[in-house]
């Protein structure tokens, strides 16, 4: 079966700087896999070049099967055009640290654009399919309510609605609690566990150690532009093969 | 001063001051609107615009913000004529109010775009927006609602600037007061009067702004 990610020896700096140094990273359909390491080691370049938010130099990055951002002509890497560009990052939905709700609209329109806009849906259907979401999110009796006057939980349950009502492939969660006040991580991490409960494919970026060894079918542990250490949880957190992972794991609240 | 004296010369004078005031209100409602269209497109050039248009924008932009706009309608009125473009004094101090207004317009509107966090372009390209989407739908909208404030701000200098029109001869509202003063010699009322007139146009043009400013305002 085609995986839904296939990444092969992705590369990418920032100048000088070389963030990814040869990332190969397989996900399969129903896999939760969560990224972890210390910070500056690559995690969210990473996720942010899946959904070409970052463009990369080298490698190739497959959603189902379609080499994204880039294709080759007569031996030449080309960046793909914009509008393919587009509709390839709607093959992902992403959640931000900042959540990036569209703060002069509604929760309800917040889900809405991207239907109507991307997916073409008419307006009563898209309401229709934004209502299901806010509700699995449990945000339905305020999706009248804009932004500016929710909680950052409850703005971040609207944003991974928003996401996640354009039907995509795969959900990229860049932690998106960390910027939340302790006593409203649990009502998103609720959310998104509620959603890998159900078999949605999810590639995360976390720091919650505890709720990445319960969500995961898969641990990577990352360092210095590379994958370090990779496992299902019970390994990465039972019996670290490295020094390195059993020194960050030492240092990180489980 | 005698009150009724000055309300009969006021009446004398209505359809001539009245004519002025119609000018004065043509020449800003044409400038603001021409202007604020050229404005948005050069404040999306300094924005979204290559190297080379930046450029050439950012020079236009500070070269005219830099210049008194009494010198804007003078060149635009006398050097004009001298390279051959013949513009009526009227045409020229158009010409002269909506360059300046373009430039005030621009920054402003660069400015608004520069404000907006990267984050709200990312979370529109995430959903598979494309750029001309996201412009329409998730940054112009916010944009207005910042520029908003001093664009009313801008409308009212260039109601202000529009009183320079009468050095070249245009018949605006303080030119016709003028005129209406060398024939009654009551230059105390009736420069009050036109002080009046400009100040109210402004107050009325603040208050609207206001009142769309409350309507357009995203609920915290």
């Amino acid at each position: 079966m085609t995986p839904v990610l296939k990444i092969t020896d992705l590369h990418k700096s920032f100048g000088d700087l070389k963030v990814l140094t040869g990332i190969d990273l397989t996900v399969h359909k129903g896999d939760v896999v969560s990224l972890i390491g210390a910070s500056g080691s690559g995690k969210t370049t990473l996720l942010r070049c899946v959904n070409l938010l970052e463009e990369f130099e080298r490698g190739s990055i497959e959603i189902a099967g379609e080499a994204i951002g880039y294709r080759d002509e007569g031996g030449r890497r080309r960046r793909r055009p914009e509008r393919q560009i587009a509709r390839q990052r709607a093959m992902t939905g992403m959640a931000f640290q900042q959540f990036n709700l569209f703060p002069h609209m509604t929760a309800l329109k917040n889900v809405m654009l991207g239907l109507v806009k991307t997916k073409k849906l008419g307006q009563d259907e898209a309401r229709a399919v934004a209502e299901k979401w806010l509700d699995r999110v449990g945000m339905i009796e305020r999706k009248d309510h804009y932004p500016g006057q929710l909680s950052g939980g409850q703005q971040q349950r609207v944003a991974i609605a928003r996401a996640i009502a354009m039907n995509p492939q795969l959900m990229l969660f860049d932690e998106v609690t960390s910027s939340l006040d302790p006593e409203l991580v649990q009502e998103v991490l609720a959310v998104v566990r509620d959603l890998a409960a159900d078999g949605m494919t999810m590639l995360i970026v976390t720091h919650e150690m505890r709720f990445a060894r319960d969500v995961s079918t898969k641990v990577v542990f990352m360092h210095q532009g590379r994958i370090a250490e990779e496992g299902p949880p019970e390994q990465i957190f039972g019996a670290p093969k490295s020094e390195r992972l059993a020194g960050f794991l030492a240092n990180s609240e489980i | 001063m005698d009150l009724s004296f000055f309300l009969d010369n006021l009446w004398n004078a209505r359809m001539s001051l009245l004519s002025g005031f119609g000018k004065t209100l043509v020449i800003s409602l044409a400038s603001v609107i021409l202007g604020s269209g050229l404005g948005v497109l050069v404040g999306l050039a300094l924005s979204y615009g290559n190297l080379a248009t930046r450029f050439v924008l950012r020079v236009y932009t500070d070269f005219l913000r830099g210049t008194p706009v009494f010198v804007l309608i003078l060149a635009c009125f006398y050097v004009l004529s001298v390279v051959g473009v013949d513009l009526s004094a009227f045409q020229a101090g158009v010409l002269a109010l909506t360059l300046f207004c373009s430039s005030h317009v621009g920054e402003i509107v660069r400015g608004a775009l520069a404000a907006i966090p990267k984050g709200q372009t990312e979370a529109a390209k995430s959903i598979g927006l494309t750029f001309g989407q996201t412009f329409a739908s998730v940054l112009l909208p916010q944009a207005l609602r910042q520029i908003l404030p001093t664009w009313v701000n801008t409308a009212t200098e260039i109601v202000k600037a529009s009183t320079l029109l009468s050095i070249i001869g245009v018949v605006e509202l303080l030119l016709a007061t003028q005129q209406v003063i060398s024939r009654t010699y009551l230059s105390l009322e009736f420069y009050f009067f036109a002080g009046f007139v400009y100040w109210l146009l402004n107050f009325l043009i603040e208050q609207a702004g206001r009142a769309v400013e409350r309507r357009v305002s995203i609920p915290q």
